[in-house]
């Protein structure tokens, strides 16, 4: 099998050991939660009679004039809250995203602003919603600034990651000159970071599109808030008519904002 | 060209720059340069030459303070640079321009707006924001782009130029700032040699017609030779070498560099 000129075989792939122990582990863990959890083939089998019965309601979906107009009012709430979310978390975020740089920024001022940016970012904005529901009450109000908090976490990170990776060699040279701060920032900082921060802005629009019918769930007005009623209503024909619009929307969201990502580059 | 834009007329100021017992160690006990005095007059070129990593270039960005020395004085229009901060120091930086080895251009930005970033000292930050810089500055970084030969090429984006003509640009921003010295930090050390000498014709030209001073990083002694009024050589942080062009010998590039075998 091996070659006479090489005693010993000659190996190009050695075995990972740590790996084959960590996939081994990781096995294990999972047949162990499962009985952990009661989770048994039994209940699989029964959840899926369930669930023919539940989709089987669905249809055909609902498109009574009373309830197209319920879909269109959350859906345009819906709408509205992601934008305004979205056009206050990029504002917010520029400033904020740049005192966290640490190659512009002071670094007790960029530590003092990477660790509110973490908090940002330490809860999924369904929680975040939740907080808001509470501090603000139900509807539109909370929906909103609770993807506010998720807008500015995403997009000063990002932010502050770009001004971090940027060409010191440009900045360097408009500092050079004698420019204020700010004049090198304009000059100097932002040409290099607009494309790419376009580019996120786009994304999260698309996100907060998505996430605006989530925290409807949880009391945050929009689409959330009609799809909930509906869930809670049994009107399952009505909750499919919704769902699919939602699909629509994030759909017609990713594309528009990959058009605008490609329009930016 | 457009001397007549100056505010203040160039025989008025006192241009030139002396260096005293300038010291900077970027680690505690291990001095890039050893206290280094340097007496430059207010005209003329002056090339500094030396190896690589002997202290040059933090020499001269220690004047403008793109390094922050450790000890010394450096004394420019009644100021100590080594002193300076905040305002006053950006109030002295806009009155000093520097030309980069890697050009430093703003990629992004229009070959105009790289060349109007020489005003960013003097306009207000509003008017960067809006680009609506005054007119009379838009008109003279449009004249100094014909002065360089690159004004068909003013609203290019900066990145789709050669190095040569990065170069040049680079060279209006410096002039721009209407400074009272130039810094070029091996300005022709990304360039072939025939773009080298231009470039270093254009600094020579442009700077001299304004009676401007120029100090000039340079490893290659030809073109220090060629264009400098004064040769100053460095090695280990320190100056060797202080003298005009003829004077510089074989033995003194020995001392400057080390070796002999490359003189051959």
């Amino acid at each position: 099998m091996t070659s006479a000129t090489s005693p010993t075989p000659r190996v190009a792939f050695p075995p990972s050991w740590p790996a084959r122990i960590a996939f081994i582990a990781l096995a294990l863990y999972v047949v162990y939660a499962c009985s952990i959890l009661d989770i048994t083939w039994d209940r699989f089998v029964a959840g899926f009679s369930h669930g023919s019965r539940f989709i089987s309601r669905m249809f055909p979906p609902n498109v009574a004039h009373d309830k197209l107009e319920l879909l269109y009012g959350g859906m345009l709430e819906s709408l509205q809250i992601a934008i305004i979310a979205t056009a206050v978390g990029v504002f917010l975020s520029l400033p904020l995203g740049l005192a966290a740089a640490r190659n512009l920024a002071p670094l007790p001022l960029a530590w003092t602003v990477r660790a509110l940016i973490a908090l940002f970012r330490t809860f999924h904005p369904v929680i975040v919603a939740i907080l808001f529901v509470k501090a603000v009450g139900f509807g539109a109000l909370a929906g909103m600034l609770a993807l506010i908090v998720a807008s500015l976490g995403f997009l000063s990170k990002l932010v502050a990651e770009a001004v971090e990776e940027m060409s010191m060699q440009q900045v360097e040279a408009v500092r050079a000159t004698g420019a204020p701060f700010l004049s090198l920032v304009i000059m100097g900082v932002l040409p290099q970071v607009m494309p790419r921060f376009i580019g996120f802005s786009a994304y999260q629009l698309d996100s907060n599109l998505r996430n605006s019918a989530l925290v409807g769930l949880v009391g945050g007005g929009g689409i959330g808030a009609t799809l909930f009623t509906a869930f809670q209503r049994f009107d399952y024909d009505f909750v499919l008519t919704i769902v699919l619009a939602i699909i629509a929307v994030v759909m017609v969201g990713e594309i528009l904002s990959g058009f605008m990502r490609r329009l930016f580059q | 060209m457009d001397g007549a834009t100056t505010s203040t007329p160039a025989t008025e100021v006192d241009r030139s720059l002396v260096i005293r017992n300038l010291r900077k160690e970027y680690r505690a006990g291990e001095p890039v340069l050893k206290d280094v005095s340097l007496t430059v007059e207010g005209r003329g070129m002056t090339a500094i030459i030396g190896p690589s990593g002997t202290g040059k270039s933090t020499l001269i960005r220690c004047i403008n303070r793109l390094v922050d020395p450790t000890a010394g004085e450096i004394l420019f229009r009644g100021q100590d640079l080594a002193r300076l901060h905040g305002r006053g120091l950006r109030a002295a930086r806009r009155r000093i321009g520097m030309v980069f080895q890697e050009y430093n251009l703003v990629e992004r930005l229009s070959v105009i707006e790289n060349v109007l970033c020489g005003r960013l000292g003097y306009v207000a930050v509003w008017r960067a924001w809006l680009r609506r810089f005054p007119a009379a500055d838009v008109d003279r970084a449009f004249r100094l782009l014909d002065a360089v030969g690159l004004v068909d090429f003013a609203t290019q984006r900066a990145d789709q130029l050669s190095g040569g003509q990065r170069q040049r640009v680079g060279i209006a921003r410096a002039l721009m700032q209407e400074p009272d010295l130039v810094l070029a930090d091996e300005p022709t050390s990304s360039l072939d040699p025939k773009t080298s000498v231009e470039i270093m014709e254009l600094i020579a030209r442009r700077a001299g017609e304004r009676d401007i001073p120029v100090i000039v990083n340079i490893h290659n002694v030809d073109l220090a030779r060629r264009f400098a009024d004064r040769i100053v050589g460095m090695s280990k942080g320190e100056i060797v070498f202080d003298g005009p062009p003829q004077a510089l010998e074989d033995r003194h590039l020995m001392q400057i560099y080390g070796g002999e075998g490359w003189l051959e």
